[in-house]
């Protein structure tokens, strides 16, 4: 059970939702739960249910929603988008509920370390000799080391280091 | 036909049994590819934590593609589904455009709009033709029968893709794998996620989602299952080995990349298309395919 008293909620969250990613078309929901009905998380696991996240935005429990670990579940299948009767983009809400908690420092460990590889390395990988060299033994082009471009727009943009 | 190819950094580093199988068609189909060392991650990781710095990097593989042949053949469904979310959003939308060169502006690169962005598989499907790959098949694969995974970003946001395909009904992959005769067997839930992107946040959940999919393909039993993405594939093989490991649960199921099949009915050599990099082994498969005359 949720318990959000009135003085706690943020009637502006929505639009700061809605500008952060545009076109989410967020304001649309007439709350049908076509999402949550075809949504392959949720199918497994109660605990995501994003309809109740939209209704939540809307109502403007900002705390709430961005300390939360389910705002992290949306796979980005894009199921819901296709399927919304309103087309409203879910995918680009959770999208901007993502980079808000980010900011706030509230950033997945997950993905905290995927962006400190690709702001790093240009890639997925910190790649080491071997992995040039299995390359070479599969007759496959080489892979380049480092990307510095890809680091000097990304480095100060991303999330700082954990304390 | 000549396109930059785009390898992303889960092919290039982990799953070089596609990129090999996909040079190895090319060759055979007489697709060119130009090899392009500075394309880096296509920026897909970073759009949880970023949409802005996503953006940017793959703007500035754009950028890149844009100086070259202007077309870029991807093969992760992800890579292309940001590498094409991106270029939408940077043709249409001057005022993104103009921010994002901003930024490009201090590494010395321009986003300019007309870069074309295809899959490998829908390459195969619209630029080649069922026609000439069928001519090129020489062996008959019809004692085979195979079940398609799509995966989600080969398909949606249907918009993005400009509904080349009706992501509810889709058949592109299934055509293209009828051409070496094979049976394509449907299956229950054929659309479903793969659980790839949240494997990392809550591996339960993704580990259900690829367990489920594997019983459904085990009622449909089948020689093997086909991909074109290398999160899917990398999903289906572990989640195997570790329902192995841990419950004695045995799927014994191929999971294959669709070019690596293709380059069987093209006659090409078994050695020459990676199938000693899969984690699940496709032997019994490759032993009926070196019988067929």
């Amino acid at each position: 059970m949720i318990n959000s008293k009135t003085k706690t909620l943020d009637p502006k969250f929505k639009y700061e939702v809605a500008n952060e990613i545009n076109n989410s078309n967020i304001m649309r929901c007439f709350a049908c739960g076509t999402c949550t009905a075809c949504c392959p998380i949720r199918e497994v696991d109660e605990k995501y249910n994003p309809r109740k996240i939209i209704r939540m935005v809307l109502l403007g429990m900002r705390e709430h929603v961005l300390k939360s670990d389910f705002i992290w579940l949306c796979a980005a299948c894009h199921t819901c988008d296709d399927r919304c009767p309103q087309n409203v983009q879910l995918t680009k809400i959770m999208t901007a509920l993502k980079n808000i908690a980010t900011r706030e420092g509230n950033i997945h460990p997950f993905f905290r370390g995927q962006t400190k590889l690709v702001s790093t390395f240009g890639r997925l990988y910190d790649l080491e000799d071997f992995d040039n060299k299995k390359r070479k033994r599969l007759c496959l082009p080489p892979l380049k080391k480092n990307f510095e471009e890809v680091s000097k727009i990304s480095k100060k943009h991303l999330p700082k280091e954990e304390d | 036909m000549k396109y930059a190819l785009f390898l992303g950094c889960t092919i290039s580093v982990r799953e070089q049994n596609y990129e090999i199988a996909v040079r190895e068609v090319a060759k055979k189909l007489e697709i060119e590819f130009e090899d392009i060392e500075d394309f880096s991650c296509c920026g897909f990781p970073i759009k949880s934590s970023n949409n802005k710095v996503s953006l940017m990097i793959a703007a500035r593989n754009l950028a890149i593609a844009a100086n070259k042949e202007g077309k870029i053949c991807s093969l992760c469904n992800a890579c292309t589904a940001a590498l094409t979310e991106a270029n939408k959003e940077l043709t249409n939308n001057i005022e993104v455009r103009k921010k994002i060169n901003k930024e490009l502006a201090k590494i010395g690169k321009k986003f300019k709009p007309g870069v074309k962005i295809k899959h490998f598989s829908r390459i195969l499907y619209e630029d080649v033709g069922l026609d000439i790959l069928k001519k090129n098949v020489v062996k008959d694969l019809s004692m085979l029968k195979f079940s398609v995974h799509y995966g989600c970003h080969y398909l949606r946001p249907m918009e993005l893709y400009d509904h080349f395909e009706d992501a509810e009904n889709p058949f592109t992959v299934e055509k293209l794998l009828a051409v070496t005769g094979a049976t394509i067997v449907d299956y229950k839930n054929k659309l479903d996620c793969c659980g790839g992107p949240i494997f990392g946040i809550e591996k339960n959940i993704a580990r259900s989602m690829a367990k489920q999919k594997l019983e459904n393909l085990s009622a449909a039993n089948v020689d093997a299952l086909i991909t074109i993405c290398p999160l899917c594939s990398i999903i289906y093989e572990d989640t195997q080995k570790k329902m192995e490991a841990e419950f004695s649960l045995k799927y014994n199921l191929p999971v294959l990349y669709l070019p690596q099949v293709l380059g069987l009915a093209f006659g090409i050599d078994q050695k020459n298309l990676g199938f000693h990099l899969n984690k699940t082994k496709a032997d019994a498969l490759l032993e009926k395919v070196k019988k067929i005359k």
